[in-house]
C-alpha cells in the first residue's frame, strides 16, 4: 500500500503531455495535458474514480473493470483508465448502472477474500477495503465456493511477507516488479481460477531473484504483500517526508510514524511517489533498513579515556566535550597550531559538514580538514573542474531516458545505485544502446530483457589505455563533432589532445596487450559512442579509485567535448557518488585547498569574505588531505583530530598503516552512532545521531539539494551539528545556530552557486539542483548549455601510466574491490539489519581457472595475502570476472579487506588506489588459524611505521 | 613525513604534467600542483630533500618542479 499521506491519481502523467485539452467531468471542467487518462484527469478534479489495478506508477492495464465511466454520445462503459481526456467530453463517473456494475465487480472480488478487515495490516488503508464501502458492499452476494484459502504464507523475506489468501490477482505486484524495478523476478502463473502470483519458480521470496525493493509491496491494493512492521496494533498516525542517507541516488522517503509523541517510532518507510530523485521507488537498503537507528549497539552516552589501551569511561555531554577541548588546545599549545585537523562526513548533512570545516579553520585554526569523499571521488572534483569548470556531474537522474548509447564505466549501478540503475534499465529496453568498461562482468551485461552491446572487459588499471584507445578511433576515424568543439573549447588543447591520442602507441590494437580487450571491441565501442546519437557516460569508483583516477575523469570529459556529448539532455559526464551526500560534502569546503564552492584558501578576495563572516584570520596554504594526516601522524607532527561519521580504520587502504598512525596520536575524537573500528583508536567518543533524528539537507549524484526531517528526537540528546557547536564554544568560538536552516542561509552568503536557497524554498520546490542562484533561481538541472562552466572546455592530454602495484611470481593476481547490492560500505548501518540474510560475509570471486589450478573450491576457505597484508574468507567460483583478477566487498570488519590494499593512491588527490592490487589466493583448511596470525601481524606494525609510532 | 613516499607522488604528479604541460612550461605546472595542494611542512620536506640530495629519487621534471617551487618559497629559517 502507499504512504499514508498520498493521494493516488490511479495514472501516470502523460512522458508528452500535449497542448491542453478541456473536458467536463461530472459537470466540472476541467483543462488537462493530451494524453492524460480520463481516471487522471477526474483525480486532478479531486473526483476519485473507483479502481484497483490502477496506480500512477504504473500503466494503466484495465483488468479490474471498476473504474467504468459513461461518456455523452458514446456506447458502453469505458474503463478511465484506459481512456484518454479529450476535447469536449462530457464524463460521468457516477450513475445507477456504474454502481451496479461495480457491485458486481466487488461482490466477485469479496466472495474470494478474507473479511477480518478488523485484523489485517491494511485496515484503514486497503483499497479493496475502501472500494468495498465505496459500492456499499459488506459481504459476499455468492454462495460459498471454492476459494483460495487456507494458503502458507511466505514469510521467508526478514521485511514483508506475501499472504496468497489476500491477494486479488491485480497484477500491480508483477508490473512493479517489470515496469519500475525491471527485475522481473513476479509472474502471473495459471490461467483463470488458479491464476496466482509466484517469484521466480514459484519459490520462496528470499530465494527467488527479487531484489527486496518493495516496489511489489508499495504496490499491492491489499495487504497481500505487505511490511512485517505493519502488525496490527501499531498505528502509523503521521508522515515525515525525508531523504535516503544511503547511496547518492538520495531517494525521497516517506517516514510513517507511531509511537507517543514522546517515543515516536518509524512503522515503515516507503518511497515519495513526488520524489525528484526516485519517483516513487527505493531498495533493499532505504526502504527497510533503516532499523540500525535504534539497534542495542548504538553509543548514547560521551566517553572518554587517557589511553587507547584503558578502559572507556563514561562522562557527561558536558565532561566529554571540555576534555576534548582542552586537549585539542594543549597539543596545539605543545606541537604547533597545525597539530590537529577535522574529517567530515559525507553522511553528514550539509549543514554538519559545513560546520566542521568551519570549526576546523576558524576555531582551530588550520586548513587540516579533509572529508571520507577523498578516498572516492576526489579525483572527480579535479578533473571534471579541471576540463569543464565545474566539480560536479553536470546531468539529473532524468537525462537518462533521452540517452541514446550508455557508456557505463567503473560502476555496478544494479548494486550501487538501485534506484538510477532501474531508470537506466528502462531506457535500456526502450532500445538505447550500452557499452560496459569494466574488470568483471557487472548485472547490467547481462539480466532479464537487458544485455550490453558491447562489455570491455578490461584488465584492473587500464582504464586510461581503454579510454585513449577510445579516443584514438574517433579522432583518426574523423567521428569528432568539430563544430560544437571549435565553439565550445579551447582549440589549442584540442589540437594537442587530437594530436596524441592520434599517435599509433594509443591505438586499440597497440594496447591490447595492456588492457586484454579485442581491439575491435574497443572500435566497436568507439564508433557507437560517437555516432549513436546522444551518448551518456556514468562511471564510479572503479573510475577514480585508481593511482590515475583524475586522469580518467578528464580522458572522459575529453571524450564527452569531442563527440558534442555535453550540455544537453541525454548526454554528459556523470559520476555515481558512493555515499549520500559525496557531492555536498565535497560542496561544503571540506577538502583542505578549498572553501565551500570549490573556492582556493589562497585566493585573497573569498578568503576575504569568510574572515569577515567568522571573524578570525583564515591560513592561505592548504592543509593535509587524510593519507597526509596519517604520514604526519607518524611523523609526529599531527597529533590530534576530530572525526565527524567516518570509520577510516576500516574503509581506508593499509589498515596497517592507518592503524599505525592512529595509534600514534594524542588525541583522536570520534563522533559516531557506533563504536566503530576507528574508535578503537579514539580518545573522546561523542554519540551521533541518525537522519532520523535531525534536520538538514543532502546533496546526492545530480547536485540535487534534498531536505531530511527529523523523525524523532536525538537518542543521545544531541544532533550532530549542535555537538560541533558545543565543541566550538568550548573551543572559544562559539557558534550560535538554533536550526540547521541557519546554516544553509549562511552557505548561501557565502557560496556564489547557493545564494538562492533557502529551506523555505526547499519546501515549496521538494528539491533544487544547484547551481541556484540570480541566473538560476529554481536551480540547474542541466549544466555546461551553451558554453563550459569554465568558459571555453579544456582537453588535457592522459597518458597512460601503468600502476606501479604490478603482477609477479609471488603475487600473480589482481584484486579489485567493490560493493553489493545488500551492504553498504563499511556496513556499519547495514550489518545491524536483517539486510545480513542476503550478504553475511565478504567472499572472494574467483574464476573457475585460477580456482583450479589453486585446488580452490566453491566455499572453501582462502587466505588472500598480498605486499601489504593478508586476510582470510570464503572462496565464491565465478565467471564474473575474468582469469586472472579477484574481487571482494569491504563491508564486514572480520575480513577488513583493506588489509591488504596498497598507499598507492591518484597522482593529483591522493585518492587510494583500491582497485589493483597484486595477490596471491591460497587454499587453507585452518581459517580460525589464519585469521589469528593474521591479526597478530596486522598488530605489530611494519618497519616504517615503527619507526615513527 | 616519509620522504620515499613524497619523491614518489611528486614524480607521479610530473607524469602527468610531462605529456600534458608544453615542456617550458612543465616545470612550473608541477611547482603550481605542489603550491595548490600540497601542505606546507610536505613542500618543505621535498624542497629541503632536493636541497640537501640534489633530489635523489625524482624524475628530472619533479626536481625541476621542485626547484621552482623552491624558488618562490621561503628559505627555511
Amino acid at each position: 500500500m502507499f504512504a499514508i499521506d498520498y493521494h493516488d491519481h490511479g495514472t501516470p502523467a502523460p512522458a508528452a503531455a500535449g497542448a491542453p485539452v478541456t473536458l467536463e467531468i461530472d459537470g466540472q471542467a476541467i483543462s488537462v495535458p493530451a494524453g492524460t487518462s480520463l481516471m487522471r484527469a477526474a483525480a486532478l478534479a479531486g473526483i476519485a474514480v473507483p479502481k484497483l489495478c490502477a496506480t500512477d506508477t504504473l500503466n494503466a492495464f484495465g483488468s479490474c473493470r471498476l473504474c467504468l465511466v459513461e461518456i455523452e454520445g458514446r456506447k458502453g462503459y469505458p474503463a478511465s483508465c484506459t481512456t484518454l481526456a479529450e476535447a469536449g467530453m462530457k464524463v460521468h463517473t457516477q450513475s445507477q448502472n456504474l454502481s451496479r456494475l461495480r457491485r458486481g465487480v466487488i461482490e466477485l472480488y469479496v466472495s474470494d477474500h478474507p473479511l477480518e478487515c478488523a485484523t489485517c495490516a491494511a485496515d484503514g488503508h486497503c483499497e479493496l477495503q475502501s472500494m468495498a464501502a465505496q459500492v456499499g458492499v459488506t459481504e459476499s452476494a455468492y454462495a460459498p465456493g471454492a476459494v483460495h484459502r487456507p494458503l502458507e504464507v511466505d514469510r521467508s523475506n526478514p521485511y514483508f511477507q506475501f499472504d496468497p489468501q489476500l491477494c486479488i490477482v491485480c497484477s500491480r505486484c508483477v508490473r512493479a516488479c517489470d515496469d519500475i524495478q525491471g527485475t522481473f523476478a513476479l509472474t502471473v502463473q495459471g490461467r483463470g481460477f488458479d491464476s496466482k502470483i509466484v517469484a521466480s519458480q514459484a519459490q520462496p521470496f528470499l530465494q527467488s531473484e527479487c531484489v527486496s525493493c518493495g516496489a511489489c509491496v508499495e504496490s499491492c491494493p491489499t495487504a497481500a504483500l505487505s511490511e512485517k512492521s505493519l502488525t496490527v496494533g501499531r498505528p502509523r498516525t503521521h508522515a515525515v517526508t525525508t531523504t535516503c542517507a544511503y547511496c547518492g541516488v538520495g531517494c525521497s522517503l516517506t517516514a510513517e510514524v507511531g509511537g507517543t509523541s514522546d517515543a515516536p517510532q518509524v512503522v515503515r518507510m516507503v518511497p515519495n511517489r513526488t520524489g525528484h530523485a526516485n519517483h516513487g521507488h527505493a531498495c533493499v537498503k532505504g526502504r527497510f533498513a533503516y532499523g540500525y537507528a535504534v539497534h542495542p549497539d548504538r553509543q548514547l552516552k560521551p566517553l572518554i579515556r587517557a589511553h587507547i589501551t584503558d578502559p572507556w569511561q563514561e562522562v557527561s555531554w558536558e565532561a566529554a566535550i571540555a576534555h576534548a577541548a582542552r586537549e585539542i588546545r594543549r597539543i596545539q599549545a605543545r606541537y604547533g597550531r597545525d597539530a590537529v585537523g577535522g574529517i567530515t562526513s559525507s553522511r553528514c548533512t550539509n549543514e554538519e559538514t559545513f560546520l566542521v570545516q568551519k570549526l576546523v579553520r576558524a576555531a582551530f585554526g588550520t586548513n587540516n580538514v579533509d572529508t571520507c569523499a577523498r578516498v572516492c571521488h576526489s579525483p572527480t572534483g579535479y578533473g571534471l573542474k579541471s576540463t569543464l569548470g565545474e566539480s560536479a556531474g553536470t546531468q539529473a537522474f532524468t537525462s537518462v531516458t533521452e540517452a541514446d548509447v550508455i557508456l557505463v564505466i567503473g560502476a555496478n549501478p544494479t548494486d550501487g545505485h538501485p534506484v538510477f540503475a532501474s531508470q537506466m534499465k528502462r531506457r535500456l529496453r526502450q532500445g538505447a544502446k550500452l557499452i560496459v568498461i569494466d574488470p568483471r562482468a557487472i548485472g547490467l551485461v547481462r539480466s532479464p530483457h537487458i544485455e550490453a552491446d558491447l562489455h570491455l572487459q578490461l584488465r584492473p588499471g587500464t582504464n586510461v589505455a581503454v579510454l585513449n584507445a577510445l579516443a584514438h578511433v574517433i579522432v583518426t576515424e574523423g567521428l569528432t563533432r568539430e563544430p560544437y568543439v571549435a565553439e565550445r573549447c579551447e582549440q589549442p588543447s584540442y589540437q594537442r589532445w587530437k594530436a596524441f591520442v592520434s599517435e599509433a602507441r594509443n591505438a586499440p590494437e597497440a594496447l591490447a596487450e595492456v588492457t586484454g580487450v579485442a581491439p575491435e571491441l574497443v572500435r566497436r565501442a568507439a564508433r557507437l559512442y560517437a555516432t549513436g546519437g546522444n551518448g551518456a557516460i556514468y562511471y564510479g569508483l572503479g573510475v577514480t579509485e585508481h593511482s590515475q583516477g583524475s586522469t580518467a575523469v578528464m580522458a572522459l570529459a575529453n571524450l564527452a567535448m569531442a563527440t558534442g556529448n555535453l550540455g544537453r539532455e541525454g548526454v554528459g559526464v556523470n559520476p555515481l557518488r558512493g555515499q549520500n551526500n559525496v557531492q555536498g560534502s565535497c560542496d561544503m569546503g571540506s577538502f583542505p585547498h578549498e572553501f565551500s564552492g570549490y573556492r582556493h584558501v589562497s585566493d585573497p578576495q573569498v578568503r576575504g569574505l569568510f574572515e569577515q563572516a567568522w571573524g578570525v584570520s583564515l591560513d592561505p596554504e592548504p592543509g593535509l588531505r587524510i593519507p597526509n594526516m596519517f604520514e604526519a601522524a607518524l611523523d609526529g607532527t599531527f597529533r590530534g583530530m576530530y572525526v565527524q561519521g567516518e570509520d577510516f580504520v576500516q574503509s581506508d587502504p593499509d589498515t596497517h598503516h592507518v592503524t599505525s598512525a592512529m595509534a600514534a596520536m594524542e588525541c583522536v575524537i570520534v563522533q559516531d552512532l557506533f563504536l566503530n573500528e576507528t574508535a578503537k583508536f579514539a580518545h573522546v567518543f561523542l554519540p551521533g545521531s541518525s537522519f532520523l533524528e535531525k534536520d538538514g539537507t543532502f546533496t546526492n549524484a545530480e547536485r540535487r539539494i534534498s531536505r531530511i526531517r527529523r523523525v524523532m528526537p536525538p537518542r543521545a540528546g544531541y544532533a550532530d551539528w549542535e555537538v560541533t557547536m558545543l565543541l566550538a564554544r568550548a573551543l572559544g568560538y562559539p557558534m550560535d545556530y538554533h536550526h540547521p536552516s541557519e546554516i544553509m542561509d549562511e552557505i548561501a552568503r557565502l557560496t556564489p552557486t547557493f545564494t538562492a536557497v533557502s529551506y523555505e524554498k526547499l519546501d515549496r520546490l521538494g528539491s533544487i539542483q544547484w547551481p541556484c542562484n540570480e541566473a538560476a533561481p529554481e536551480g540547474t538541472p542541466t549544466m555546461h548549455v551553451g558554453q563550459f562552466v569554465r568558459g571555453k572546455g579544456r582537453f588535457f592530454t592522459t597518458e597512460y601510466v601503468p600502476t606501479s602495484e604490478r603482477v609477479n611470481g609471488r603475487f600473480p593476481l589482481i584484486l579489485t574491490t567493490g560493493r553489493i547490492l545488500s551492504q553498504y560500505n563499511v556496513g556499519a548501518q547495514t550489518r545491524r539489519t536483517d539486510n545480513v540474510v542476503w550478504h553475511a560475509e565478504d567472499v572472494l570471486e574467483i574464476h573457475p581457472h585460477d580456482a583450479e589450478a589453486r585446488g580452490i573450491a566453491d566455499g572453501d576457505w582462502v587466505g588472500l595475502t598480498s605486499r601489504t597484508g593478508e586476510t582470510v574468507l570464503r572462496a565464491q567460483v565465478s565467471e564474473r570476472i575474468a582469469p586472472g583478477v579477484v574481487y571482494t566487498t569491504f563491508h564486514f570488519p572480520q575480513t577488513q579487506a583493506n588489509v591488504v590494499t596498497t598507499e598507492n593512491s591518484d597522482w593529483a588527490t591522493n585518492c587510494p588506489e583500491y582497485k589493483v592490487t597484486a595477490v596471491q589466493v591460497v587454499r587453507i583448511t585452518q581459517a580460525e588459524a589464519w585469521r589469528t596470525r593474521a591479526a597478530q601481524e596486522r598488530s605489530a606494525a611494519r618497519p616504517r611505521d615503527a619507526a615513527h609510532a | 613525513m616519509n620522504i620515499e613516499l613524497l619523491v614518489k607522488m611528486a614524480n607521479e604528479i610530473s607524469e602527468f604534467f610531462a605529456s600534458e604541460s608544453p615542456p617550458a612550461r612543465a616545470a612550473e605546472d608541477v611547482a603550481q600542483h605542489l603550491r595548490s595542494f600540497w601542505e606546507p611542512r610536505m613542500r618543505r620536506q621535498i624542497i629541503a630533500h632536493v636541497r640537501a640530495t640534489g633530489g635523489a629519487g625524482l624524475s628530472e621534471l619533479a626536481r625541476h618542479g621542485i626547484e621552482s617551487l623552491a624558488a618562490a618559497e621561503p628559505e627555511p629559517v
